[in-house]
């Protein structure tokens, strides 16, 4: 039971943190505020924070007006949808037949899976770029999805939970006439939602964030998720209207950030769960 | 002089207070054992002594010394964690040389490489060395001195412990639940070489256990703690056949020592049921008798009472019967002997006893003196 | 006796049941991991000893001689370069400066929650954005920064823009982004060490909080240490993002990074085999500190 220190003795740690914690928040407090404000006020370079003109409207305005926000929204719930979608149904069976199964080759595919820890997505890449753009499929959700469907970190995070789900359980499953297709959607992973949830945050944070795979597959408006459309925005449309920038910077971190802080214990004990990856 | 002395030590967590003006006076070299149900208090009111926690209220003195405010550093005193509370990183020589160079090194000779540079950093640590050697051998680890803490026992653990908390010869050692961890056999061997090593080191000890048996046989006194509160200390001897509270009584004594209603007459006469029992008190009204069930024995005359059930113990045997008139189940224990005559369950019988064995308690729990007086009945033997 | 003899061709029969099962519950995953890790891994690997360039019809295998012209191009050289040193100055930095926060939070109750989501907050914010906001807070003239230094008087550089100070300020928004993630593992691995060590070494005379740390904290943090550790040098060995919108390798190659030289050779260039080669070394740097951790380091910090 940790004692409350009286707020005296505790204020140099509260002040330490609160100095480090501003300077953190730095890069949001003035891209929030830059949002707000007019080109001339930006260009003056002054160090007041609130706009002396309000001219959110405008800039917003402009992004919504000169990009497809929705569109690269869109993109990047489709995508990320897509690729969670497909790596949960390969990886949980998977999982569970390395956890729970007898059968020969298991170590071998367990070792399989092990090395695929290893290498990071960025080495597989150009042999796909080739396969794909053979395939006439530059362009195409099927490349933005397709690479990331196999997650050996999920078949691995996967079968270190359900190694720890009782035996019983699937005696009894199997007892009551369920199949094994059966016992892995309707026992097992209901079972294992603290680490379908962990897993989910920690796929969805990398892949909305994802730069390296859309750049190289996506050239348009067309299937550009947000990380390409705040790229497009700024090198195509803004140049130097850093107020209007700030402010599609602003619309396209705020689905994760809001979902973050609606769901704060969740995501950083779901990442941090997950941290192997990186 | 004192060892340990605590006068009237209260502790609240926010709201929440855990000891209620707790007072304990441990001379020196003397094995106080505190004992109690798991959530007492009497963890806490230890971590207060070693400076581990602060009191809210009272005042602690260490060998006369007040050492309410010390840093536990300060205090001189050692301490065996539950857990051992053994440092993983470091081998067991160097567990137990840790409370020694904390006190004897100064910040600069404790540095890793440098530290054996400085001026008398060399022949400070040879000495302690030398008597880091010493405690370990006098508890059969001198042939572990390398190893860490993973790679022993837990016995083996256990005397790491022990040693780390001796071999600064400590003037008041602290023991929390140190045998907890330990499978049965090693216990009980172990008790005998903690009350060893109190003989030999002759510190005061305040050794914390909800192990009774733990508590009877190793300690000059036991202190028996409840809710917050100190309700009685006393030699083994007197806690188990002398208790001054209902929850003293009830507490220590395995099986649970019997208890029956009662009431003492306007006369003074105890009586259960209609029946004199060879008691007079000085209290008025309801009482409650505790009867340890040793005191039992299996008459012609007394209570009237029905047989239940029969377990054979071995050095022993205990029968379950209940008492005809209140319905309280009462248990005998029996000499082995007795196992192969006794009445079958459901058959009638009477439990006697000597009027002396009977431990009165008032309403409160609180225990009230009767002497014997020779009733009109015969008194039941 | 007469039961097992029941049983056994019973267990057999269960026993190819639930391989075929296994099997079958495998193969999608199977399938996908041949067709999108193994098989082009494999062919990055075979690539990489080929001058194959896309659009050009057939290759030829040149052995070693993408190696050997890595050796020559200052490009790469450069971006390797810059990649060590990128990861130089973001791990120390952002190990040390997570330990200290997350030991400033795990010190005392208040606050706990709210300064481990500000800390935490990069972690999930898209990237690219942040790397926006991040070229506006540094620019050289309207840029906030700079606009502070000036008050107190000192002229401030041009942060990204300038040889001398780009990778720098590349390493300072590589700090920022990982010192959460690091944090938030260091106050999982803080709140795993025992309070009882903590107790019985206040018992044993530690004098300060310093020698606390020095006994307990550091050395029961050990395992975790080494995690964030390698975590953090495979995360900054992957430095693409904020270069690719911030400098684009520039100036003058001053920012040039492995992976965006791999991205440039492969995907603008189309020079396929080179590019795979660049693949090849990224990935063994990536292999190398992941050895460092399981063999090198990983029995100086457990202790069993």
């Amino acid at each position: 039971m940790p004692e409350r220190t009286p707020l005296l003795r505790d204020l140099p740690r509260l002040l330490f943190l609160t100095a480090a914690g501003l300077l953190m928040l730095m890069p949001y407090i003035w891209m929030a505020a830059a949002s707000l404000k007019p080109l001339d006020e930006i260009f003056r370079a002054s160090l007041s924070l609130w706009p002396e003109r309000f001219f959110a409207a405008e800039n917003y305005g402009k992004v919504f007006e000169r990009i497809p926000v929705g569109r690269y929204l869109w993109n990047g719930v489709v995508v990320c949808g897509g690729i969670l979608a497909f790596q949960i149904l390969f990886a949980v069976p998977a999982g569970y037949a390395l956890a729970k199964l007898r059968f020969r080759g298991r170590e071998l595919v367990f070792g399989a899976v092990m090395l695929g820890l290893l290498v990071p997505p960025h080495v597989p890449a150009l042999p796909l770029y080739v396969a794909f753009s053979q395939m006439g499929l530059l362009n195409s959700y099927t490349a933005l999805i397709a690479p990331f469907t196999i997650s050996v970190f999920a078949i691995f995070l996967f079968r270190q939970f359900f190694k720890s789900l009782p035996d019983d359980l699937i005696h009894a499953a199997r007892l009551d006439g369920m199949s094994e297709m059966a016992i892995v959607w309707r026992v097992v992973l209901p079972n294992a939602w603290p680490a379908a949830t962990a897993f989910a945050i920690f796929s969805v944070v990398a892949h909305w964030n994802d730069l390296f795979w859309p750049l190289i597959i996506a050239n348009g408006d067309s299937h550009a998720t947000p990380a390409l459309g705040v790229m497009f925005f700024r090198s195509a449309e803004a140049g130097d209207d850093f107020g209007a920038l700030m402010a599609a910077a602003v619309i396209m971190t705020a689905p994760l950030v809001i979902a973050f802080l609606l769901a704060q214990r969740r995501f950083v004990e779901g990442i941090a769960s997950t941290g192997l990856k990186g | 002089m004192a060892g340990i002395s605590l006068t009237s030590v209260t502790k609240s967590f926010g709201g929440n207070t855990v000891l209620h003006g707790v007072s304990l006076d441990i001379a020196a070299g003397e094995f106080v054992a505190l004992v109690g149900p798991s959530g007492c208090g009497k963890t806490t009111l230890m971590r207060i002594v070693a400076g581990i926690e602060q009191a809210s209220s009272g005042t602690l003195r260490i060998q006369g010394r007040d050492a309410t405010s010390l840093r536990a550093g300060e205090r001189d005193v050692a301490m065996v964690f539950q857990s051992y509370a053994l440092y993983p990183h470091l081998t067991v020589a160097e567990n137990i040389a840790v409370p020694l160079a904390m006190r004897r090194l100064n910040a600069w000779q404790r540095l890793p490489l440098l530290g054996g540079l400085m001026p008398g950093a060399r022949a400070t640590r040879r000495r302690i060395a030398g008597e880091v050697a010493a405690a370990a051998e006098s508890l059969g680890l001198g042939a572990l001195l390398d190893r860490r803490p993973a790679q022993l026992s837990g016995g083996q653990r256990q005397r790491v412990a022990l040693a780390r908390a001796m071999v600064r010869r400590p003037a008041a050692f602290l023991m929390d639940e140190p045998l907890s961890n330990l499978d049965a056999s090693l216990r009980v061997q172990t008790r005998r070489e903690i009350v060893a090593i109190h003989r030999r080191a002759g510190a005061a000890t305040l050794y914390v256990t909800h192990d009774q048996s733990e508590a009877l046989t190793m300690a000059d006194r036991v202190a028996v703690m409840q809710g917050g509160r100190i309700l009685q200390v006393a030699p083994p001897r007197e806690i188990y056949a002398d208790p001054a509270d209902l929850r003293v009584a009830t507490f220590i004594g395995s099986p649970r020592i019997n208890l029956l209603p009662g009431e003492a007459g306007r006369d003074g006469l105890v009586r259960v049921g209609d029946r004199l029992i060879g008691l007079r008190c000085a209290a008025r009204g309801p009482l409650t008798l505790g009867i340890r069930p040793e005191a039992f024995v299996l008459a012609a005359e007394g209570l009237p009472a029905r047989a239940e059930a029969v377990e054979f113990l071995g050095e022993s045997v205990l029968l379950h019967t209940r008492h005809e008139a209140s319905g309280s189940p009462l248990v005998l224990r029996l000499p082995p002997e007795a196992a192969g005559r006794l009445p079958a369950s459901g058959a009638a019988l009477h439990l006697g006893f000597a009027p002396g064995a009977a431990l009165l308690f008032d309403q409160d729990g609180a225990r009230r003196r009767a002497e014997a007086v020779v009733a009109r009945e015969p008194a039941l033997v | 006796m007469s039961d097992l003899a029941i049983a056994a061709p019973h267990r057999r029969a269960a026993g190819t049941g639930e391989a075929m099962a296994a099997w079958a519950l495998t193969l999608p995953a199977a399938i996908a991991y041949l067709l999108m890790l193994l098989l082009p891994t494999l062919a990055t690997a075979a690539l990489a000893f080929t001058d194959y360039e896309l659009g050009l019809d057939g290759f030829r295998w040149i052995g070693l001689g993408n190696f050997a012209e890595m050796l020559e191009d200052r490009g790469f050289l450069q971006s390797l370069r810059n990649t060590l040193v990128y990861v130089g100055l973001v791990t120390p930095g952002s190990i040390i400066g997570a330990l200290l926060l997350a030991l400033a939070i795990e010190a005392g109750t208040r606050g706990r929650t709210l300064f481990r989501a500000v800390f935490f907050l990069p972690v999930v914010s898209l990237s690219v954005a942040m790397a926006a906001a991040w070229q506006y807070l540094l620019h050289p003239t309207i840029g906030p920064l700079n606009a502070a230094l000036r008050v107190i008087g000192i002229e401030g550089p041009a942060w990204l823009s300038s040889s001398d100070t780009v990778l720098l300020s590349l390493a300072a928004i590589g700090i920022w982004e990982n010192l959460g993630f690091n944090l938030v593992l260091f106050l999982a691995g803080l709140t795993a060490i025992p309070r009882e060590l903590y107790a019985a070494a206040a018992v044993d005379g530690v004098p300060s909080a310093w020698e606390r740390f020095r006994l307990v904290t550091w050395p029961l943090l050990g395992p975790t240490t080494l995690f964030v550790l390698t975590i953090t040098m495979i995360r900054s060995v992957r430095v693409f993002d904020t270069v690719v919108v911030l400098t684009q390798g520039g100036p003058n190659k001053a920012s040039q990074v492995l992976l965006y030289t791999l991205y440039e050779e492969g995907f603008t260039y189309f020079r396929i085999g080179y590019s795979a080669a660049i693949t090849l070394v990224f990935l063994g740097i990536v292999l190398a500190s992941m050895w460092l951790q399981t063999k090198v380091l990983d029995k100086r910090v457990h202790y069993a």
